[in-house]
């Protein structure tokens, strides 16, 4: 006997969570409360609200995921709305995070966003262990960067060195540039992390230095001259700034000047912005295609309801289509995802002197760190509040500020100096106290 | 699907399918051809011809000399000038040939290196890099052959303007071209003095320039004998058919009775016995089994709760029917897919339904801006592991 049920609203995503199978995940229980759960409990963290971030939301709002947070810290652009399709031509200048959070939810009844209009590193490592899964929708390797250190800073080893499940903190990172795209799964701990990749990324292009200053041949050494060169020279101080029109028209005219000295030909104030900012132009359907996987990701390691993506999938629309499965295999030194980096200390060791101690550790080079153990702050170098608040921990020393154990994991946050370059980062270290009983050789056995 | 397809292939309209269902679905372009000229491939290899330069080129290489004295200037000759100069001195002492076997293709580099007086010299090391460019073969690619030697090459007053202009293309290689497509006259970036680089670029535009007059003529004369207006194709899209002659694609799809009738059997043979693909063309053979399952019971297996058993039982009955209509007997999918499928009970997911759009929105897109390549073949898109798989039903 049929009654006049409105047919659920979930009706297509229930046969997928409702119905059990052989095809699926480990640990799945299908059910109403599987689906229950999903709507009340799960909460999904989207890091970018652009052109994967505005699919990511609608994604997964429309998957049956009710408790959705975006951060982003950019606001709208003209240049976004070709693509960033929960953006008007009225929302330029507004936050990213907030008016996708308010489009998405106009949209999709039940669901809550909520927007953080800020840095990813504004946030501390607490906030982001809230999430039961994190989904990238960025744009640059340094933030991938970070976020992929703050979610394998969850990770915990156990004695016999291996990863302990409950710290798995999953991420679904997408990333694309023009007709090509990848989507992959991120469990630290058991598939390699970002950092155990890095090798994947091509190195950005450089030109030498001989040919921009004495025998350019093309536009673009033209271009790069005068915002890399000739800049300083000027302007020596000011840094400059490709946000700035006035800053990138400067450059157009001494790109142009250059140009017609050497007979080059080709100097656009549209291939000047090109350059100098690196872009590569974003097109929507290469965004809603990865962003379509890793929705379809995220659902299924949420729920359990299919196998996931074992873990990396690239993507090819240039000529005809291709699609390809790798997996790659986790980097057992990794500093990043691993047991963490070994440092063995005396019980007098202050923490001043530990945080000296970073900046010269040849797997660390870390300035300017902030520590925090077990979710406390231990110093902080920033704000002032929390600065002047934590200072007087600085003369204590590290071992009686973690409760005097023989060993355990802290977090590092600072400036990585890495190949002379700078970037901010988090590490996990593994402290091991010298001489204190219960330390055995068995538990060194790890290394760093 | 059969239907619309023949009544858009009757209209000459470009259809292109795109089915979601459960964790798969397909993506199939259904047109009966589609060319392309700005084909934009990722890796193609530069029009320097290295293996066969023509005389302005040959001419500006010998006015300058390799034995410079001034260290800056020797290390500021473009590998270009280096390249066609030894590879004549070569061809003088060698009977006229070019360096073919494995040895004078070492040879031709040691001569390259025995060259360099410093070792800064990126100019030779380039030389050294791009030496394989002097020995590939001369002429054009197999793929521009079999476009030139196609039947809608010999055009009649119907013909598009496209085969109109291979024609021309055809008669071009056959004369003025000397077995080669017209010069696309770009060079890439090389450490060179700016002066060098400059004039090289200018010799390499001028050939280009003169090659599309060429074209351009013949395309007139051919328009002119097939009984059409001799200017109605403007030389703007003459002149990107130049510059992309060496890059034209042909796309040809058959219509989707003919793949249901005949697929190709190996293709699927293939698949279904592959660790990696078997569940992709797997599920391309249950997606047509369901359709065939929804005509026979007025609904789709597992669409409604209960019965289950039922509905694998008769999707599994249909699966065989269809593979064995095939010629695929004894082939067998597994029955944990048979039960997937049933699992999905047609069932639309949002994910899935946005990425075989975007796919399918990709594609309309190239085939609309006629820019390039659009994909071949049937998309089955499997949602599970993601291992997808490019079909090539015919």
């Amino acid at each position: 006997m049929a009654d006049a049920a409105p047919p659920s609203k979930s009706r297509d995503l229930d046969k997928l969570l409702l119905r059990p199978g052989n095809l699926v995940g480990p640990s799945f229980e299908p059910g109403v409360q599987l689906r229950d759960d999903l709507q009340e409990y799960a909460k999904v963290l989207v890091v970018g609200a652009g052109g994967l971030g505005c699919e990511l939301l609608k994604d997964l709002a429309l998957s049956g995921f009710k408790n959705l947070e975006v951060i982003d810290m950019d606001r709208i652009e003209v240049t976004n709305l070709n693509r960033q399709f929960l953006f008007r031509l009225e929302d330029v200048g507004k936050p990213k995070a907030e008016v996708a959070a308010k489009r998405v939810m106009e949209r999709v009844s039940g669901v809550n966003i909520v927007p953080h209009f800020c840095r990813i590193e504004d946030k501390d490592i607490e906030f982001y262990s809230d999430f039961n899964i994190i989904a990238l929708g960025l744009d640059s390797i340094e933030a991938r960067s970070y976020i992929n250190a703050v979610a394998c800073s969850f990770l915990e080893y156990d004695s016999d060195d291996n990863p302990r499940e409950e710290t798995m903190k999953p991420m679904v990172d997408g990333g694309t540039e023009g007709f090509k795209g990848h989507a992959r799964v991120i469990v630290p701990g058991v598939t390699p992390c970002f950092e155990c990749t890095i090798w994947l990324f091509p190195p950005q292009v450089k030109f030498p230095l001989c040919t921009l200053a004495e025998t350019p041949r093309n536009a673009a050494h033209c271009i790069e001259y005068a915002h890399l060169i000739k800049w300083d020279e000027v302007h020596s101080g000011k840094a400059f700034d490709p946000d700035n029109p006035d800053h990138m028209k400067w450059v157009y005219d001494e790109a142009v000047k250059r140009a017609e000295l050497f007979g080059i030909q080709g100097v656009t104030y549209s291939l000047t912005q090109g350059v100098v900012k690196n872009i590569i132009p974003a097109i929507a359907s290469t965004n809603a295609i990865i962003s379509a996987a890793c929705a379809l990701e995220t659902l299924k390691i949420a729920s359990g309801c299919s196998k996931t993506l074992s873990n990396y999938l690239t993507y090819n629309g240039v000529e005809g289509l291709h699609t390809k499965v790798t997996e790659f295999v986790k980097d057992k030194d990794c500093l990043v995802c691993g047991p963490g980096v070994l440092v063995e200390l005396d019980t007098t060791v202050t923490l001043q002197k530990f945080i000296d101690m970073l900046e010269e550790h040849p797997k660390l080079l870390m300035s300017k760190a902030s520590i925090t153990y077990r979710g406390k702050n231990l110093y902080m170098q920033a704000p002032p509040v929390l600065e002047e608040m934590t200072r007087s921990n600085l003369s204590l020393p590290l071992y009686d500020l973690m409760d005097k154990v023989p060993k355990d994991i802290l977090h590092v946050t600072g400036t990585i100096n890495k190949d002379n370059k700078k970037s901010s980062g988090l590490r996990k270290l593994r402290v091991i106290f010298k001489g204190i009983d219960g330390v055995t050789d068995m538990d060194m056995a790890g290394g760093a | 699907m059969v239907k619309l397809d023949r009544i858009c292939r009757e209209a000459n309209v470009m259809l292109i399918f795109a089915r979601s269902y459960g964790l798969t679905g397909l993506v199939r372009i259904s047109v009966k051809e589609h060319a392309v000229i700005e084909s934009k491939p990722d890796h193609f290899l530069d029009d320097l011809r290295l293996n066969n330069p023509w005389p302005e080129l040959r001419g500006f290489a010998e006015a300058i000399d390799l034995n410079v004295q001034d260290p800056v200037a020797h290390k500021h000759i473009p590998y270009v000038v280096i390249l066609v100069k030894m590879a004549d001195e070569w061809i003088k002492s060698h009977g006229g040939s070019l360096p073919s076997t494995r040895e004078e293709k070492r040879e031709f580099k040691e001569l390259l290196k025995a060259r360099m007086v410093a070792m800064d010299e990126d100019n030779y090391k380039e030389a050294i890099d791009a030496s394989f460019k002097v020995f590939a073969p001369r002429g054009i690619s197999s793929d521009l052959q079999q476009i030139i030697i196609d039947s809608c090459a010999e055009v009649a007053s119907n013909s598009s303007d496209f085969w109109v202009m291979v024609a021309a293309l055809k008669e071009f290689i056959a004369n003025e071209g000397g077995g080669e497509a017209p010069l696309e006259g770009s060079i890439p970036d090389m450490t060179s003095s700016t002066e060098h680089y400059v004039n090289l670029q200018k010799i390499y535009q001028a050939k280009s320039e003169a090659d599309f007059l060429v074209i351009e003529k013949r395309v007139r004369n051919i328009l002119k004998k097939i009984g059409r207006d001799p200017n109605s194709i403007p030389k703007a899209t003459i002149k990107s058919f130049c510059k992309n002659a060496r890059k034209l694609k042909v796309c040809r799809y058959r219509l989707i009775e003919d793949e249901y009738n005949n697929p190709s059997l190996p293709e699927l043979q293939k698949y279904l016995t592959d660790e990696d693909y078997s569940i992709a063309v797997g599920f391309y053979i249950l997606l047509r089994a369901v359709d065939r399952y929804a005509a026979n019971f007025n609904s789709f297996p597992g669409q409604f709760d209960g019965g289950m058993d039922e509905d694998i039982s008769r999707l599994k009955t249909t699966a065989v029917g269809l593979l064995n209509d095939f010629g695929c007997n004894g082939l067998t999918l597994t029955e944990d897919l048979i039960n997937e499928m049933c699992r999905f009970g047609a069932a639309e997911l949002h994910a899935v339904a946005a990425f075989i759009g975007g796919i399918a929105s990709q594609e309309v897109i190239k085939l609309i801006t006629k820019q390039f390549v659009p994909m071949s073949g049937t998309y089955v898109f499997n949602g599970i592991d993601h291992k997808s798989q490019l079909l090539s039903l015919y």
